[in-house]
């Protein structure tokens, strides 16, 4: 094979992205987007509703056709030939997409049969997928009668009846109760540990923690990809502060002017969060600076910045960097 | 090659035997509307209103008006005293027949002449006007040669008048009974009408519900797909006819003097036609709303374009030319011919043909429009 995939860094990368494109009518849902996703590694989407992460995962399945650049899974084109690509998918898409009105059983040999999973391997796969999502006991049961966090792990379940290599997975948490979304997660890691590649999209940023790199999207546009900590460190560009104090939004206004060593600061909670190149020297001058503009602060501590702060401050920046091109 | 329809069809069927409403909507309405049709479809006139007004009080005028009062076709509502109250009964539909004999009718009998009937028809329905005015015909001339036969006797002149007799011996129906045109006719629609519908939404649901993009990552080829939708509604439509022709057979009467394996042979071409055309609305829309107006759309002009009621050789050349691409038309003719005339496929065969090539070419351009993007 003579493509470029085997002379990158990252030899086997299971998918591909490269300068990918979608526009519907005028509107860009997907801006030049590049990654790449290694063997065995869960990538986390990030990013609110609307930001292009379903779009870009229905281009990877083929579901969608993409307007540019280049689409690998498994070393396949997608736009070349998407059906040798669904041979090596799971899928599970936003919207609950098991039959509600046939059995736990009947579902998981439906799509079984779909993807021709060998007859003497079915039982035992069918088997696998209860267990996992903990459906033992209730094979007979109405898919449309479970609760949101079984009907997710059946779905996982049924996703991975045909032992796909990569699994993409859309917003499988949304709308599950934490323990059941934690219960997900696990699974998720089982299912790397295997090997099995992951891309998974989330709106919840808590959960970017049990990815091992995240990507964080907006409106259309991947503004930043790392590790959670790499993405905490690195792609703030400076340290995170925690002020609290009695009167937030002149404190607030206050440091967004001509405060020493301030980048940015933004209110979180009944605190503000303000981000600065040295967190030392902004503890030692902040409080001083505050006090001459009768804005004492209450309290002041560095804090390690959640990914939550890490996504604000990078659509800001984001932003302004729009604006300014425009 | 389509080892991934078998799963399909299982799935269908356990889906239907999960719908109640389905199960219910595929056994009763088809037998009560078989049963209202099957009575309500015919174009025999019977029970006309019909208003009467003698202005000449003779015993010749009695005794006519009499044969349309003793006749089951007509009913004399009205026995009218004036041209105005003629008048009335026809414009506000009391009557839609009025039969005036005016003064001097029996006179000009008696003395030979030609004596004129006064008819007025409310032709807003022209057939039912038509229809009535033949059977008027029929009476006033049977009351003509009677009443001349009669003189004659009276009179006593021996040679009879030369007349010509009609022996009519009409032949599959030979009481002309016209139940036995429209039944077969209310199968073929009533099971036109039910697959189109449950076949329309068949790929439509799934799209809205979600199933549908779950089904398109998988591997499955979209001729699998669309035949794993085929084969349950073609054994759901067989058992529909079933159904249908039995109580044509039991309840109506109807007979069936052909062979059962043409007709099942015709039925099967006929429910691959229609459930195709089905398959190919469902590829075609998007919501179950768009699917129900298409429906609608499409069955109207089958419905009335397929011979049930209106010959298609009385129809201007154009609409005659969208007849080929309506599988009931061929259907009507083969549920016709194997129940009442008893031929074979020596002489149905072009319309078993052209309802395998309608099939062949509607299930070709469905699998062809399904694709598996959202686009």
């Amino acid at each position: 094979m003579t493509a470029p995939v085997a002379a990158d860094a990252q030899v086997d990368a299971q998918v591909v992205v490269e300068n990918l494109v979608k526009r519907f009518g005028d509107f860009v849902a997907v801006d030049h987007a590049s990654f790449r996703i290694g063997h065995g590694e869960i990538m986390g989407f990030l990013g609110p509703n609307g930001a292009g992460k379903s779009t870009i995962i229905r281009i990877l399945c083929g579901l969608l056709r993409p307007s540019a650049g280049r689409v690998s899974v498994a070393g396949i084109d997608v736009a070349r030939d998407p059906e040798l690509v669904r041979q090596r998918i799971g899928y599970m898409s936003q919207k609950f997409s098991l039959y509600r009105d046939l059995t736990v059983e009947e579902n998981l040999r439906f799509f079984g049969g779909i993807y021709r999973v060998p007859r003497g391997e079915l039982a035992e796969r069918m088997r696998f997928a209860i267990d996992m999502a903990g459906l033992g006991g209730r094979e007979k049961t109405l898919v449309g009668t479970l609760a949101g966090g079984w009907q997710q792990r059946l779905a996982l379940g049924c996703a991975v009846l045909h032992r796909p290599p990569i699994l993409f997975l859309d917003e499988p948490t949304s709308g599950v109760e934490p323990k059941s979304r934690r219960r997900f997660w696990d699974l998720i890691h089982a299912l790397a540990a295997d090997g099995v590649t992951v891309l998974v999209s989330t709106h919840y940023m808590d959960e970017a923690e049990y990815c091992h790199r995240a990507a964080l999207i907006n409106q259309g546009r991947i503004i930043a990809t790392g590790s959670p900590d790499a993405l905490k460190h690195t792609a703030l560009g400076g340290e995170l502060l925690l002020i609290e104090c009695e009167a937030l939004g002149p404190a607030l206004a206050a440091l967004r002017q001509q405060a020493p060593g301030v980048i940015d600061a933004s209110v979180f909670g009944n605190a503000i969060h303000v981000l600065v190149r040295d967190a030392d020297r902004g503890i030692d001058e902040l409080p001083a600076y505050l006090e001459r503009r009768a804005l004492p602060p209450i309290r002041i501590e560095r804090i390690n910045p959640s990914l939550e702060d890490v996504f604000v401050q990078l659509i800001a920046a984001d932003a302004a960097k729009r604006r300014q091109a425009a | 090659m389509f080892a991934r329809i078998i799963p399909m069809v299982i799935k269908e069927f356990l889906q239907l035997r999960r719908d109640k409403a389905a199960r219910f909507l595929l056994v009763v309405p088809p037998i009560l509307q078989m049963l209202l049709f099957g009575y309500a479809a015919t174009f025999e006139v019977y029970h006309v209103s019909t208003a009467v007004l003698d202005l000449d009080h003779s015993q010749e005028s009695r005794d006519l008006i009499a044969r349309f009062t003793s006749n089951g076709r007509f009913n004399v509502m009205k026995l009218a005293r004036s041209q105005r109250g003629i008048d009335k009964a026809i414009d506000s539909s009391e009557a839609t027949v009025a039969i005036v004999v005016h003064a001097g009718f029996a006179e000009l009998l008696r003395k030979g002449q030609g004596a004129p009937l006064q008819v007025i028809v409310d032709g807003t329905n022209s057939n039912t006007a038509l229809i009535a005015l033949g059977y008027i015909n029929t009476i006033a001339a049977g009351f003509a040669q009677d009443y001349v036969t009669d003189l004659m006797q009276r009179v006593g002149q021996e040679t009879r008048p030369l007349q010509v007799t009609l022996e009519q011996w009409p032949w599959f129906n030979p009481d002309l009974n016209g139940r036995w045109f429209f039944v077969p006719g209310v199968i073929g629609t009533l099971t036109l009408v039910l697959i189109v519908n449950l076949t329309a939404f068949a790929i439509v649901r799934e799209r809205e519900v979600g199933t549908l993009e779950q089904i398109m990552v998988s591997p499955i080829r979209p001729a699998e797909f669309i035949l794993g939708k085929t084969v349950p509604f073609f054994l759901v439509g067989l058992g529909e006819v079933a159904l249908v022709v039995a109580v044509g057979l039991l309840w109506f009467r109807i007979p069936f003097v052909g062979n059962p394996f043409v007709l099942l042979f015709g039925t099967a071409l006929f429910l691959l036609s229609s459930l195709a055309v089905g398959l190919l609305i469902s590829t075609v829309c998007s919501t179950q709303q768009q699917a129900f107006s298409t429906n609608f759309f499409i069955l109207s002009p089958f419905f009335i374009l397929s011979g049930f009621a209106f010959p298609i050789a009385s129809m201007p050349q154009v609409l005659q030319w969208f007849t080929f691409v309506n599988p009931l038309r061929y259907y009507l003719v083969v549920i016709r011919a194997t129940l009442l005339k008893g031929v074979g496929i020596d002489v149905l065969w072009p319309d078993f043909v052209a309802m395998a090539i309608l099939a062949l070419l509607l299930l070709t351009l469905s699998i062809l429009r399904f694709r598996k993007t959202l686009e």
